[in-house]
């Protein structure tokens, strides 16, 4: 019994802090934002307005649940927890150093891979369930566009595995010991990026809750916690992207410089501060891209990044063979 | 070992019962949901016996995107009120007696290939399963795909190419009339080709052909 108590902490030891720090992410998104703009920004509750997220929580947990009578309950209850419990299961193969990780997986990469491709279910089955018309639209927008955004991350996961030869996260940081993979793989890192956005519905990408055309998209219908959950989920998939991208090409735990008073500081702050820098680049991209049209957003997936990092494949994998850098084990 | 047949019991009472609602609920979009659990739950059997590559592949690829596309079509098509009606008995339909048919052919042919099935020995001896080797099983599948089965591989791929380019040029119509955005075009304009300047008299004003 005393193995399923440990488990149990160690998962509380995760979750924790990764909610809290989706609280937090939701201030800083919005004070960039109001930087960027030369507004102040949610600067009110507590020192720099740091407990802004919190009263909106409490906010939230206090508004009436308004569930509509001609929908259809049992999936509309499900689908923001669906979304809230797929973002965080995701960050049980994320190392923090060589030894912390909760499940060390052979399949590392491709647990995230399905993970984040599973996220889209929550908001058709928001958007089917609300039996109405704006969220339906939104839905339908937006399975379409994750689908699409996740073709070319998929092709340019394949790009890094050629250089790692292992499925496992903390193999891939491993690799990046001598040289991070954002040096040699950098047009696949800024394409990672904007798939990124796209595929956490982020802007420019935001069109499933595009507000100018659709009210809010797949959430029109959802009402204090409700809406609270799909909106932490959004957050905590974005936060799991950029730990993604921090994992994939920015050397994940390890230290920028080998040296010693470096790798003094535990691999978790260096994460962390990777997958800030990264979220600082996504707030910064919100504030100040419009929106993309459908249609080219569409063009953008298909006919751009699909065959730039098909093309990087064969690029990388040439490479690697005609020079015998290979990884083989 | 005891919570290793919780899981296992629990994953496949899931997986047939969600199954049996795939046919038996009477809401397709709910039959689709269905479907989707019933592949989440047949990919933790399969990591369950150690064969996580294809536990993983199962859910990006069919959970992650073909069951999206089914969910994407049955929204649209309006089969449930379809459906109901064949229930209540109000329209009679010519495609059953033929569904019959085919099933009950398609049952048989089960009966007969499964009652014929015969294993080779050594899969029975433990020892000897891949589970067991220090290989990790994407390694083991990939040795073995891109080795001796390297020509099956490459001719399922380029079928699946083919039904893909078949189902394009099916579905391809050219319609006539539609605006298009050309990016090379709209970025290489000059300002003489788009601006005029004009000397616009009093009570006169201009005349613009276009």
């Amino acid at each position: 019994m005393s193995i399923v108590f440990q488990e149990v902490y160690k998962i509380l030891f995760l979750l924790v802090p990764v909610l809290v720090s989706v609280a937090m992410i939701v201030w800083l998104d919005r004070r960039v934002w109001a930087f960027v703009q030369k507004r102040q920004g949610p600067n009110v509750v507590g020192p720099f307005g740091l407990l802004q997220s919190l009263a909106d929580a409490l906010k939230y947990i206090f508004k009436e649940i308004i569930i509509p009578s001609s929908s259809n309950k049992v999936i509309f209850i499900l689908a923001p927890i669906v979304t809230m419990t797929l973002a965080l299961i995701a960050w049980a193969v994320i190392p923090f150093s060589a030894t912390q990780v909760l499940a060390d997986i052979n399949v590392g990469i491709l647990y995230l891979f399905a993970v984040s491709s599973l996220g889209v279910y929550g908001i058709i089955m928001g958007g089917w369930a609300s039996n109405s018309k704006y969220p339906f639209l939104g839905a339908i927008r937006s399975a379409a566009q994750m689908v699409s955004y996740e073709v070319s991350i998929g092709v340019i996961i394949i790009n890094v595995l050629l250089c790692v030869g292992s499925l496992n996260l903390n193999d891939i940081v491993i690799a990046q010991q001598n040289m991070w993979f954002v040096i040699p793989l950098f047009p696949m890192f800024v394409i990672f990026f904007i798939s990124a956005l796209a595929e956490t519905n982020r802007p420019p990408f935001d069109l499933p809750e595009a507000e100018a055309e659709l009210v809010a998209g797949y959430q029109t219908e959802y009402s204090g916690m409700m809406y609270a959950m799909f909106w932490l989920g959004e957050y905590a998939n974005i936060l799991l992207m950029c730990a993604m991208g921090a994992i994939l090409f920015l050397g994940g735990w390890m230290s920028p410089i080998d040296v010693y008073p470096f790798t003094l500081v535990p691999g978790a702050i260096w994460l962390i501060l990777k997958i800030l820098l990264l979220f600082i680049l996504f707030a910064l991209v919100k504030a100040i891209v419009p929106r993309y049209r459908y249609d080219q957003l569409m063009r953008l997936g298909w006919k751009v990044f699909l065959p730039l990092s098909l093309i990087w494949v064969v690029l990388t994998a040439s490479y690697l063979f005609y020079f015998n850098l290979l990884p083989v084990n | 070992m005891i919570a290793h047949a919780i899981f296992f019991y629990t994953f496949s009472i899931i997986a047939v019962v969600s199954a049996i609602m795939v046919t038996a609920s009477k809401n397709t979009v709910h039959s689709v949901f269905f479907l989707i659990l019933d592949f989440i739950s047949i990919s933790c059997l399969f990591i369950m016996i150690g064969a996580e590559f294809l536990g993983m592949i199962m859910l990006i690829v069919y959970v992650g995107a073909v069951a999206v596309l089914f969910l994407f079509v049955v929204m649209m098509l309006n089969v449930a009120q379809q459906k109901n009606q064949w229930f209540a008995g109000q329209a009679t339909s010519k495609h059953i007696p033929v569904g019959l048919i085919i099933s009950t052919l398609i049952f048989f042919e089960i009966v007969i290939v499964i009652g014929g099935w015969k294993y080779k020995p050594e899969i029975f001896d433990i020892n000897n399963s891949l589970a067991n080797t220090s290989v990790s099983n994407t390694h083991s599948l990939g040795q073995i795909l891109y080795t001796d089965y390297i020509h099956v591989f490459q001719i399922s791929g380029m079928i699946l190419l083919v039904a893909m380019i078949g189902a394009i040029v099916l579905t391809f119509r050219q319609r006539s009339g539609v605006k298009k955005q050309s990016y090379i075009k709209q970025i290489s304009r000059e300002r003489a080709e788009g601006v005029e300047v004009l000397e616009v008299q009093s009570n006169k004003g201009v005349k613009i052909d276009d």
